[in-house]
């Protein structure tokens, strides 16, 4: 297991060496000077030159992504333009209401996507099935940033039942949690009940029942015990939609978190800060899949570690 | 070019479900299968009216792009003004109208972007393995690495926004799924008796490729083109309501919905028929793809 383990762990080094590099050349290699980006519109040729220069754009390519890379060793991201602040710092600060969200809509998309997923496949072909189908379909095809508008005209301007935007309000946290869960839940649901369809279906399943054991038992401890692992896949999966839709979500409820950082660093064109952020988000992804492969041997005793 | 690539269809799918009956059965027996899904039968409806939509709404709906009279803004619906006007006085039912062909058009660009990409890199890595499969594979784990609509954002921040880039940015991201789906057929398609009779014969490997690896993967692909077909146009109007895609006058309905939201208070209407716009064109392609996966995948029955 330890083997398998550090294998898993030394072939996703590249992997994050490599998307590390991507995120050097965008800014790099893209059409456009991204000192005379970081300056603006109205500065002078002379300003530009100042910025190539605090920047280390002047240097030839090859040292820039060397420094660039060695910064990253001792875990320095850079400094913002726009605050001064550094990129670390500034990410940290808004990690928190991310992760709130993420949680939160984790739980919610894992919970109730399951148990609807199960039911869905115990009474397959009904008109419950069908509704769970077809609602799972729609949770699939919604914008993310649609939905979060929708439930705040229907429930924060209607009804004044949750603020509209905003992490003050303890409440606050429920529409964004609730938008961001939709996909997530859409996919977890579909997996469960083909998951949950296809252990049913199975001789062991058949002998269970056959032995009269309660369809509660034959329903848990046989069936969704199994089932549950393609889900487990799932749920890591859906983590880069999550984080896709915790952009968009943060941008619709102005939601303090890293995504929100994201977007407004795009339009002032802070460029360390939107590396640093799309590099964090990439290797958070990154991490979160090599738990869930890891998990998933864990938990399934088919899997050897070789 | 990607109607194209869906109109490949037919010789992929003859080959995957044509062991024993004649291809015209097995086109037939795909066709009937595809006819009793419903929800392929409700998306091909839907994606039928965005279609003629596209094609015919223009020259039904004379569009003056003049017409943004500020006098105007903010009219309710009425027989002149089929859905009411935006905040610059332009009709939204004109702007809808328009931005299905935005839509259409940006969607099945990138999907191409995607195709042209995925399939020659998905062949190569799986038949050819050794140092390509190796090489393409990492690349293609460094792409899945960012999280969903992240690449693209992070391509239009480099790039720039604008329709042509939005539609590189999202053509890119569609690239990895491809190649790990082509990939995975090129692996079994290769040990196939008849791709050895070929290389014995001494049929150049790229003939091999594109004659068979190519077209007896099709089938996952289409599918996947189709749904992809959806999730591009989500990401497109994401990036579009986060202000990063498609740029002002041309009526594309994420930048609609994200500029309407300022007025969600005083006009609701303004951001929620853009967003059902999306919505129905992602769901037809999400519900086709659907059906064509029930009608192609030979373990369903």
């Amino acid at each position: 297991m330890l083997t398998y383990v550090a294998r898993r762990v030394l072939v996703s080094i590249p992997t994050v060496f490599g998307v590390a590099t991507v995120i050097f050349m965008m800014v790099r290699l893209l059409p456009g000077d991204p000192a005379r980006v970081i300056a603006g519109v109205l500065a002078t040729p002379e300003d530009v030159d100042r910025i190539r220069h605090q920047f280390g754009l002047d240097q030839p390519l090859y040292v820039q992504y060397v420094t660039y890379l060695f910064h990253l060793l001792t875990g320095d991201l850079g400094t913002s333009t726009r605050t001064g602040q550094p990129v670390t710092q500034e990410i940290f600060s808004r990690l928190p209401y991310t992760l709130e969200l993420a949680v939160v809509s984790t739980v919610i998309a894992v919970v109730v996507g399951v148990t609807v997923g199960v039911i869905a496949a115990t009474r397959r072909g009904s008109v419950l099935d069908l509704a769970i189908s077809a609602l799972a379909v729609f949770g699939l095809s919604m914008p993310v940033y649609w939905l979060g508008l929708m439930l705040i005209i229907l429930l924060a301007i209607d009804i004044h039942a949750f603020p509209a935007a905003g992490a003050q309000n303890p409440l606050g946290f429920v529409l964004p949690s609730i938008t961001l869960a939709l996909f997530s839940l859409a996919l977890v649901a579909r997996q469960s009940r083909s998951a949950m369809l296809e252990v049913l279906g199975q001789d062991f399943v058949r002998t269970a029942r056959a032995k009269g054991a309660p369809v509660r038992t034959v329903l848990v401890k046989h069936a969704l015990r199994n089932a549950l692992l393609p889900v487990v896949t799932v749920i890591g999966l859906q983590f880069g939609a999550l984080i896709g839709g915790a952009v968009l979500t943060e941008t619709v409820f102005s939601w303090p978190g890293v995504g929100r950082l994201l977007v407004d660093s795009i339009f002032s064109r802070d460029y360390p800060v939107v590396q640093g952020v799309v590099l964090m988000l990439a290797v958070a992804f990154i991490v979160v899949n090599l738990l869930v492969d890891l998990l998933y041997a864990y938990v399934d005793p088919r899997i050897r570690y070789s | 070019m990607s109607i194209r690539a869906l109109d490949t269809a037919e010789p992929g799918l003859k080959d995957l479900t044509a062991p024993e009956v004649g291809a015209q059965t097995a086109r037939g027996r795909f066709w009937s299968k595809l006819r009793r899904s419903p929800s392929a039968l409700v998306g091909l409806v839907i994606l039928a009216l965005y279609v003629g939509l596209a094609l015919v709404g223009p020259f039904l709906v004379p569009f003056d792009p003049g017409h943004d009279i500020l006098r105007d803004q903010f009219l309710p619906a009425s027989p002149h003004h089929l859905l009411g006007t935006d905040d610059l006085g332009r009709d939204e039912f004109l702007m809808i109208v328009y931005g299905a062909r935005y839509t259409l058009y940006l969607g099945f660009l990138a999907v191409a972007i995607g195709l042209a990409v995925g399939l020659p890199l998905g062949a190569a890595s799986g038949y050819f393995g050794g140092w390509v499969d190796l090489l393409v594979q990492r690349l293609t784990d460094v792409l899945l690495a960012f999280p969903g609509i992240l690449l693209a954002l992070a391509l239009v921040a480099g790039l720039g926004v604008g329709l042509r880039n939005v539609i590189i940015a999202v053509g890119v991201s569609s690239i990895p799924i491809f190649i790990r789906l082509v990939r995975a057929s090129a692996l079994s398609i290769r040990e196939l008796p008849y791709v050895e009779a070929a290389r014995a014969l001494g049929v150049p490997s790229w003939l091999i490729l594109l004659r068979h690896v190519v077209p007896n993967s099709l089938a996952p692909v289409i599918v996947q083109a189709t749904l992809q077909l959806g999730a591009a146009i989500l990401v497109a109007a994401g990036l579009g309501f986060l202000g990063l895609g498609v740029q002002k006058p041309t009526p594309e309905w994420g930048s609609m919905l994200g500029e309407a939201r300022t007025y969600i208070f005083t006009d609701a209407n303004l951001v929620t028929l853009p967003g059902l716009a999306i919505f129905g064109a992602v769901l037809a392609f999400n519900l086709v793809g659907d059906g064509l996966r029930d009608a192609l995948d030979p373990r369903l029955k």
